[in-house]
């Protein structure tokens, strides 16, 4: 029988002592040994790599800043482009809004033919209320049209050149409408006030008249269509020796936010002058 | 000069000036330019803006036509007025015309309305539109008469005697 070579040997002892070493790291009676042997060494690694670090640093770190700068830039740059992106989508969104808004107007009120317009100025004289819009006679507008949002009534055109037109809201205090009360169906005036407002007069005393009452127009005088919705009754002044009530309205109308409006196309309105007596006219017979 | 100047004046007045009131008063761009315009020394073209303002306000307004041109009409002349009684203190002059022109021109806007049939309230109309105004006017006085200075000197500059 060969006996063991010292080849053999080694190696036997070898795979011995990787196993026993292997038990006892597994076993945890390893750690105390490696922590002294370990300690050492990664101090000199932590000093080595700081120096390291701190040398590299001095070299790359103006570069890195010319790099930052120039990135900080464009980010800051498209940062800002991103922003004008989002006001304009925005914008859009509201004009879209509006848009469809004023679809649904038209779409509930088929027997009108509507123009949209916007509003681009308003009268430069403070005494009144008028706006300026983008559509004129070459669009087929007329002085008298009723303008309207998909609020309510607006007012109507006062002048038309070819291209732009002037539109007296009912904010005017030259401006006079006929209108009617729901539920009372009460008559009266709609007049505009020197303060940007409207004030409802010559409402019949025997008008059962209450806050919230809706204001719609009479279609009386010829001058708007009947049945635009106009405000809400907000307070009314009823004294025994006035021969009318008098009331405050709020209008549905933001007047101060007018951007987009319709005209309606279709209505011609009626001038009744001629048949207004006058007192130099001559009487029957 | 006078058209682009005042055209630009008056869409900006439309425009922008219209939207931001003060109770319910707004200043009037046009009126301040034409005023400045008329207290520099070396221009002679006062009543030609007077008139073109006119017509611009005439056209865009409702204000009656007649009303627009006779208020800046009437503003000029008092201020060639004053230009010759206060010339040495320019800014001066500048804040009372402003004051005369503004009370003048709402005072023809005014009349001509209450003329026209329009009820307007003269106590409400004093407070909540005149006064306001002739405050935003004020305060917009001085940065338009500086620029219309520049403008005058650039156009009219001062002859040397050499």
């Amino acid at each position: 029988m060969k006996a063991f070579t010292p080849r053999t040997l080694q190696t036997v002892t070898l795979v011995v002592v990787v196993v026993a070493l292997i038990l006892l790291a597994l076993g945890g009676y390893l750690t105390p040994l490696t922590r002294v042997v370990l300690n050492p060494v990664i101090s000199a690694q932590t000093w080595l790599a700081t120096r390291y670090q701190a040398i590299q640093n001095y070299f790359s770190a103006p570069q890195d800043l010319a790099l930052l700068r120039q990135r900080n830039a464009e980010l800051e740059a498209e940062v800002s482009r991103l922003e004008t992106e989002i006001i304009e989508l925005n914008q859009q969104i509201s004009e879209t809004r509006i848009l469809s808004a004023l679809l649904g107007y038209a779409q509930e009120h088929p027997e009108n033919r509507i123009m949209a317009a916007s509003v681009i100025g308003r009268d430069t004289n403070p005494f009144l209320r008028y706006v300026i819009i983008n559509r004129g006679s070459d669009d087929n507008l007329r002085r008298g049209m009723p303008v309207v949002t998909e609020q309510g009534l607006v007012g109507r055109i006062a002048a038309v050149t070819p291209q732009a037109a002037r539109v007296q809201l009912i904010t005017d205090p030259g401006s006079n409408v006929n209108v009617r009360l729901e539920p009372s169906r009460a008559q009266a005036v709609l007049q505009g006030q020197i303060t940007g407002e409207v004030a409802l007069d010559m409402i019949p005393q025997a008008a059962n008249v209450q806050s919230g009452d809706l204001l719609l127009t009479s279609g009386l005088g010829g001058n708007y269509p009947a049945d635009i919705l106009i405000g809400q009754v907000t307070g009314v002044r009823r004294r025994d020796y006035d021969i009318f009530q008098r009331a405050s309205v709020q209008p549905v109308v933001d007047f101060s936010n007018l951007e987009i409006v319709l005209v309606i196309t279709n209505f011609r309105p009626v001038d009744i002058s001629p048949l207004v007596p006058t007192p130099a006219a001559p009487g029957p017979g | 000069m006078a058209i682009p100047i005042l055209g630009g004046l008056l869409m900006l007045q439309s425009a922008v000036i219209s939207r931001i009131p003060l109770l319910h008063g707004t200043a009037d761009l046009v009126l301040l330019a034409v005023v400045a315009w008329a207290l520099q020394e070396r221009v002679e073209t006062g009543w030609h803006w007077a008139i073109l303002a006119g017509l611009l306000v005439g056209f865009i307004s409702a204000l009656p036509l007649v009303a627009a041109l006779a208020g800046y009409l009437m503003t000029v002349g008092i201020v060639l007025l004053l230009r010759r009684r206060v010339w040495q203190a320019p800014i001066l002059a500048m804040f009372v015309a402003t004051v005369l022109g503004t009370l003048l021109m709402h005072g023809i806007s005014f009349v001509s309305l209450r003329l026209l049939g329009t009820p307007l309230p003269w106590r409400e109309s004093l407070n909540l539109i005149t006064i306001p105004s002739l405050l935003l006017n004020l305060v917009l006085a001085i940065p338009i008469y500086a620029l219309l200075s520049d403008l005058a000197n650039w156009l009219y500059p001062e002859e040397l005697e050499v």
